[in-house]
């Protein structure tokens, strides 16, 4: 333990420089269009943690991000690329939705139910992909994105064919109380914000992903076939099943973030949107260095990012795509992560080779 | 010395954080003769040698060219000097031909295009020149390993490069190859050249070195005519300790059979039959093994054996079980241990850590898993066994990853994880390709060991003399056939070299 500190540090060192540096890029843009960033920043976390409201509806905004981020993360831990979140997200959304909107049960055993539906929904969804790669080495990138699209048009049907709203073709009907992720004391606690015990869910399961990819054999087993997929089949393991295994997993997580989305941060599902929540997991789950907890705290940051950039928009003449162009220049700063620690290196081996040149002189002299 | 030498390096040192590579080293090179540098894994050669290319800075020391002093800042500058080298990992673009490869960098220009006829030209004057026997039209893709290696020489004689610096060539190098590519060296001798060659092989200093320079953990430990050096002196000083090349190995009587192939037939990746019709037995308490020249059916062979190939007729027993089409698990439960021909790519997850790679079969095992938990106390105790057992030397003990394991180390883990499951065939495909000496010696006691326990080993390798020192039966294989089968003491190596040709001895013994 001592000696993987140092190691997890570094790679935390090295995600606050890129946040720091991606922060700084939006404050040269800030600048650029004639603000002030301190300003624009100051308002911008004002507009995600200043009351208690806002802050509930920062936390309600990250809860399907920690969902899609683990989704990924996990995927990428046993070597695979789910690009699929947002069409998981749908499939677990619409089925949550289905039986949020059909089933008549006390409240806990239909928020259990939906969760249900919402593993089935989105682990199918990873289901396919994996199964797809097994048989036929289909790669997962190809069959996730059409996923995607099978989703889209899934719902595009089912939703006005079966749940139509009362005004509008283009989404569900609004779920009923008793089916929503939102619970009167939660909802009156932070005066009114759309907090949901989606958030409690997802900081569990990250718990619990976490332990399954530290502490289990499974865990063990999928991330030897990440690492070195030659090696776990030397090594007798059924790295095919895995691939199921694990693509399956992922894409539950994502419907997990479906009924969290659905049915907690919304009250109903539309037609015609591929979720982006989906694709921000991709980002997340990069920043998160793929770890169940860097994938949480990554995705609060997204959501203050998210849920401040109105705020800041309304204070100030900042346009709200500094908030995203933010974003996108953090990942990009993520996936160069490799030049930030190799700057790191660099300082550390002068600083290092200084010290032992200057000592190696100190002991020539005194020999002499 | 009336000439100054053509290259002196002065008391290069070299640090990195943690460790000194090159401490106070300085080594020189007349015209015209071969420069061993001889050292284990790890001793600082490539270091040195890529101070010398340019490639790194050295914290101390000067480099001269001539008896003139110079900075080398980068490959291209010491190209410019007239140094070359012929890097072990060779860099060749696969769909570019050898003309295209070869002037990559310094394209002969003719209006707006490439002047490739003339290069071609001179690259086939300097093939016959030196009796490389390229063809400068014909794809990388299309040539072998050793072919590669020439357009990687021929590279540095376009490019007038005065002084060669091998790096290991002889590693990737059939025997056959080998030899020609010793021609080749002395070739370029003759035409006045000066080449560095860094190894590990005795032999080959001994065949064509004429002085030899040891390092050992950074340090220099002196320089010698390799003439008036033995072998053993030379493996003493790189070692630190006496080595023996003879192996102990005491006569015994074979036990029952443990592994049968019965006719055994392989389509390899190809499409094509890579075993033929193959029969072989492997009895507990001897080291049978299989010579032959690389890409002959010893690749198929094993994976048709370890399971990772599916078997197109014929049987596998093991232990009079048959495991033909059992999966990997199964056979490694029946008691098969595989060192795997490239410990990297399947022997190591390298970003695991030492304890964890130790476990890679048996993680499942009762020990090391509760109620799909690992039992980290227990994985931790099987690692520190293993590593006190096999003398594995890991900088962070268990914890150490294994990408940071250097080659020699990383094997002896591979070795120490197989036999401590206590197989009864092992089967070890070049269960020492790269090491240096003092590893080779070890892991070849270890294999002894197992033999004089009773247990089988199949022990593939192309290094004849490997084959020799410690096979009980030496089974050939020539285009995925069986060629031969004899006892160890009937066969020298001018035999066992015919019969890996394909010629096949008198009669089947």
């Amino acid at each position: 333990m001592k000696l993987k500190l140092p190691h997890m540090h570094r790679t935390m060192t090295v995600h606050l420089i890129a946040v720091f540096l991606g922060l700084a890029a939006g404050a040269v843009f800030m600048i650029s269009t004639g603000n002030n960033p301190f300003a624009g920043y100051a308002y911008l976390f004002k507009g995600a943690l200043m009351n208690y409201e806002r802050i509930g509806n920062t936390l309600a905004t990250a809860t399907p991000l920690i969902f899609t981020g683990l989704s990924v993360a996990f995927a990428f831990n046993t070597g695979l690329f789910n690009i699929g979140a947002s069409g998981q997200l749908l499939a677990g959304g619409l089925c949550a939705t289905a039986v949020g909107l059909t089933v008549v049960l006390p409240k806990p055993l239909l928020l259990l139910l939906m969760l249900l539906a919402a593993i089935v929904g989105g682990g199918l969804w990873g289901f396919i992909p994996g199964f797809l790669k097994a048989l036929f080495n289909v790669h997962e990138v190809v069959a996730t994105i059409m996923m995607n699209w099978i989703a889209y048009w899934v719902v595009n049907y089912t939703v006005p064919a079966y749940f139509k709203g009362e005004f509008l073709e283009t989404e569900s009907r609004k779920i009923p109380d008793i089916a929503s992720l939102r619970v009167p004391w939660l909802t009156e606690l932070l005066d009114g914000s759309y907090l949901n015990l989606g958030f409690f869910i997802a900081i569990f399961v990250s718990l619990v992903i976490w332990v399954i990819l530290k502490k289990t054999v499974l865990g063990y087993e999928l991330k030897a076939a990440g690492f070195n997929r030659h090696a776990a089949e030397y090594a007798g393991m059924k790295v095919n099943r895995n691939i199921v295994l694990s693509m399956t997993i992922a894409g539950a997580l994502a419907g997990i973030g479906g009924l969290s989305l659905y049915a907690g941060y919304a009250v109903n599902i539309q037609i015609g949107i591929l979720p982006n929540q989906g694709f921000d997991g991709i980002a997340v789950s990069l920043l998160g260095a793929n770890s169940p907890i860097g994938v949480l705290f990554t995705a609060l940051f997204f959501g203050i990012l998210h849920s401040g950039k109105g705020f800041m928009n309304a204070m100030t003449e900042i346009p709200p795509e500094i908030g995203e162009t933010i974003i996108a220049i953090l990942i990009y700063f993520a996936a160069t992560k490799i030049l930030i620690e190799r700057f790191l290196d660099k300082m550390n081996t002068r600083f290092v080779n200084r010290i032992s040149v200057q000592t190696g002189e100190v002991i020539e002299k005194g020999g002499n | 010395m009336e000439n100054p030498p053509i290259i002196e390096m002065k008391g290069i040192r070299k640090g990195f954080p943690g460790i000194v590579a090159n401490d106070d080293i300085t080594i020189t090179l007349q015209k015209g003769e071969v420069l061993a540098l001889l050292g284990e894994n790890g001793a600082g050669k490539s270091t040195l040698m890529s101070i010398l290319f340019g490639l790194y800075r050295p914290d101390r020391g000067t480099i001269s060219i001539k008896g003139k002093e110079v900075q080398i800042s980068s490959p291209t500058q010491a190209n410019d000097m007239g140094i070359g080298m012929v890097h072990q990992h060779f860099k060749l673009v696969h769909n570019f031909t050898i003309t295209e490869n070869i002037v990559l960098g310094l394209e002969p220009r003719k209006g707006l295009g490439m002047d490739l006829e003339s290069a071609s030209k001179r690259i086939k004057q300097l093939s016959e020149h030196y009796g490389l026997n390229v063809d400068p039209d014909e794809k990388i893709e299309d040539v072998s390993v050793g072919m590669q290696q020439r357009v990687e020489i021929l590279k540095m004689l376009y490019r007038d490069a005065e002084v060669l610096i091998f790096d290991e060539p002889t590693a990737v190098l059939t025997p056959q190859e080998i030899q020609d590519l010793m021609k080749i060296m002395k070739n370029m001798i003759d035409e006045g050249k000066s080449i560095i060659l860094i190894t590990h092989k005795l032999k080959e200093i001994k065949a064509i070195a004429d002085r030899c320079t040891v390092i050992r953990r950074g340090k220099l430990i002196g320089t010698v005519d390799v003439a008036d050096t033995s072998t053993e002196a030379m493996a003493e000083m790189m070692v630190g300790r006496e080595v023996s090349f003879t192996v102990d190995k005491e006569d015994r009587e074979v036990d029952k059979k443990v592994l049968e192939i019965q006719g055994l037939n392989v389509i390899n990746r190809r499409g094509v039959m890579g075993v033929k019709d193959f029969w072989l037995d492997v009895y507990g308490g001897e080291i049978l093994g299989l010579a032959g020249v690389d890409g002959n059916g010893q690749t198929e062979l094993v994976e048709a054996l370890t399971g990772l190939t599916r078997v197109e007729s014929g049987k596998i027993l093991i232990n009079g079980k048959d495991v033909t089409h059992s999966n990997i698990r199964e056979r490694i439960e029946s008691g098969l241990a595989h060192i795997p021909e490239d410990r990297q790519k399947r022997g190591l997850v390298l970003d695991y850590s030492v304890e964890d790679n130790f476990i890679l079969e048996n993680y499942g095992d009762d020990r090391f898993n509760t109620y799909g938990f690992m039992n980290r106390g227990a994985i931790r105790e099987n690692s520190e066994a293993i590593i006190l057992d096999f003398d594995v030397r890991a900088g962070q003990g268990s914890d150490t990853p294994a990408r940071s394991l250097s080659g020699g180390n990383q094997q002896k883990a591979i070795v120490g994880r197989e036999i401590s499951h206590n197989p009864d065939l092992l089967i070890a495909v070049q269960p020492t390709r790269g090491l240096d000496v003092g590893s080779i010696e070890y892991i070849h006691k270890r294999l002894i060991e197992q033999r004089d326990s009773g247990k089988a080993v199949l022990l593939v390798s192309l290094e004849l003399d490997e084959i020799l020192d410690l096979s009980d039966r030496i089974a050939v294989i020539s285009h995925g056939e069986l060629i031969g089968l004899v006892n160890a003491d009937e066969i020298d190596e001018n035999e066992a070299g015919l019969m890996m040709a394909g010629v096949a001895k008198g009669s089947k013994s």
